[in-house]
């Protein structure tokens, strides 16, 4: 448990550093599509939610993790979706550039 | 039992292969020309998780998983649907969404282990549960707002940072009585209530040009809350998507409070929101210089190299296609035709990069404010479409201007500057832009689609 704990301690540490690093690199240019891809990363919380729901443990956890699936879903559906329709307006000019 | 732990050896690698494609993913959105890969990615890791999640042996009832996956999906389509203008509500309404998700598993979690939560694991449940709420009243309060369903003048009253301050503390005050004494279960509901409506009061002060900021703020929170559930239920892949989504809104956060001129601490403490008072000294009547279509396109005609600079207003007036034709037609001239973008230009990070491209304006023309600024001495014509505060030069030469400070495109160091207004109203800040009454500048009266139309018009007719 203890170890548990340090160990996620540590890859939240690098994942923290990784995105810091990562993210810096991302053209302002691509912001919002930045901002929606991330949520729908975010919505990887689906996860926990349907083991929550699956696990049957008792009735309030069945019932707040279907709602928790349904919102984290709409996430995923709808993040990617929107994300992919901006990234897909981002051309460049038809001329190469001199 | 040895068999049971392949299924779960195999859980573990479609996670660790999720968490690499995920951090791929990020990477390859540094670039336009990868950036869809990186939606691919995400897409492949988020299946792929989802399925393994699917074969783990503690769920015994597929059959509410699935109605919910499919409910979700059939919300998630419309979503997924929205106009270009309409993304920043719902953004706003997916860090809802986010926010939600993981406050209800949280809530479930605790009533499941309670009492007797260890010390440790209760203090991540708190924070999971305090940043979940508070983020989804925020950012469904931030969504109502962008959607104008709700009013979208800043509501402020004395002594309201000392009452949504004084909230939290007793939030958090209530959350560590919490872990200590984890078998008083009647406190928790106090540390989703006070949260929630910690989270309305947030953004009551907010007016829409914060928006941007308390975006990418509630863009990091949901990140956070999210990581502290993976803690919570030991899931490394959710605390890498939280900790990625997290240094995501919290760069952005940043970007946007130096945009903004207000420091981050100022943001954090979300004292945002806050206009300085607006210095209303005698308004002097300062003669202007005004032009008519034909003139500006006689000027556009005869330039070399114009930076056009589009804020939230050509959004407003749905001017962008009016403004793509112009670009085409300055273009096909032979005319040198950029656009300078202040971050802060829209309801949210990128998003007038966003409208453009809609209006098939290819973004190596789109530069921002870094970029561009060392262009303007060499400029021609600066033609500004719907942005005010963001071109003021006073923020860089008036100390006593409330804006002072406020990175600025620096459109004054242009030739000839050419501004389309409605009027000589101020600006959102309602400060006076001294950029207006400059002899180089000509103000351009008029509906921003309907004036850059008449330039299109006049510049076609007169060519060919």
């Amino acid at each position: 448990m203890k170890m548990d704990l340090i160990t996620s301690l540590y890859v939240f540490m690098l994942a923290a550093f990784i995105g810091l690093e990562v993210i810096k690199r991302v053209s302002p240019l691509l912001h919002t599509p930045l901002m929606s891809l991330t949520n729908a990363l975010d919505a990887i919380a689906v996860v926990g939610a349907i083991i929550l729901a699956g696990e049957h443990k008792s009735t309030l956890s069945t019932i707040l993790g279907t709602i928790a699936i349904v919102a984290a879903t709409s996430n995923v559906v709808g993040g990617f979706f929107i994300t992919d329709r901006m990234l897909k307006m981002f051309k460049a000019s038809a001329k190469p550039k001199p | 039992m040895t068999s049971f732990l392949g299924t779960d050896t195999i859980i573990e690698i479609t996670y660790l292969i999720a968490t690499a494609l995920f951090i791929l993913s990020l990477k390859w959105m540094s670039s336009p020309t990868t950036a869809r890969h990186g939606v691919w990615a995400g897409e492949a890791g988020m299946l792929l998780a989802i399925a393994g999640t699917l074969l783990n042996r503690g769920i015994v009832d597929y059959k509410w998983v699935v109605i919910a996956l499919v409910l979700g999906t059939i919300i998630g389509v419309p979503l997924g649907k929205v106009q270009m203008t309409a993304v920043p509500q719902r953004t706003a309404l997916s860090h809802a969404f986010g926010a939600l998700c993981v406050t209800l598993v949280g809530t479930a979690e605790f009533y499941l282990r309670a009492p007797g939560v260890p010390k440790f694991m209760m203090s991540v449940l708190s924070m999971e549960v305090i940043l979940g709420s508070l983020t989804f009243t925020g950012s469904l309060m931030a969504a109502g707002k962008l959607q104008e369903v709700l009013p979208q003048r800043p509501i402020t009253f004395k002594g309201q940072n000392f009452v949504n301050l004084g909230m939290m503390v007793v939030a958090v005050g209530v959350a560590v009585v919490l872990v200590l004494h984890p078998d008083r279960m009647y406190l928790f509901p106090a540390i989703l209530a006070i949260p929630l409506l910690f989270g309305v009061m947030m953004i009551i002060p907010i007016g829409g040009a914060d928006m941007p900021t308390v975006i990418s703020l509630l863009n990091s929170y949901a990140g956070l809350s999210a990581a502290a559930m993976g803690f919570v239920l030991n899931s490394k892949l959710l605390i890498v998507a939280g900790a990625l989504d997290g240094a995501s809104g919290l760069i952005l956060s940043v970007n946007m409070s130096k945009a903004m001129n207000r420091s981050f601490s100022n943001v954090l403490f979300g004292a945002f929101g806050q206009e300085a008072a607006v210095g209303k000294g005698g308004k002097e009547e300062r003669p202007v210089r005004s032009a008519t279509p034909e003139e500006a396109a006689g000027i556009l005609a005869v330039a070399s190299k114009v930076v056009i600079v589009p804020g939230y207003g050509m959004a407003v007036a749905q001017a962008q296609h009016k403004v793509r034709e112009l670009y085409d037609i300055l273009t096909k001239r032979g005319i040198d035709v950029k656009f300078g973008i202040h971050p802060v230009a829209g309801r949210m990070p990128g998003h007038m990069n966003v409208l453009l491209a809609e209006a098939d304006i290819p973004y190596d023309k789109l530069l921002d404010m870094d970029e561009i600024n060392g262009d303007f001495p060499q400029t021609d014509v600066a033609l500004i479409i719907g942005a005010n505060d963001v071109t003021n030069p006073a923020a860089r030469t008036d100390s006593s201007s409330p804006i002072f400070g406020m990175p600025i495109l620096d459109v004054d160091k242009a030739r000839t500057v050419m501004v389309i207004k409605r009027s000589m109203g101020a600006g959102f800040a309602g400060i006076e832009n001294p950029l207006y009454y400059m002899d180089k500048t000509l103000m351009l009266f008029g509906d921003a689609k309907s004036f850059v139309g008449s330039i299109v018009r006049e510049l076609s007719g007169g060519h060919s």
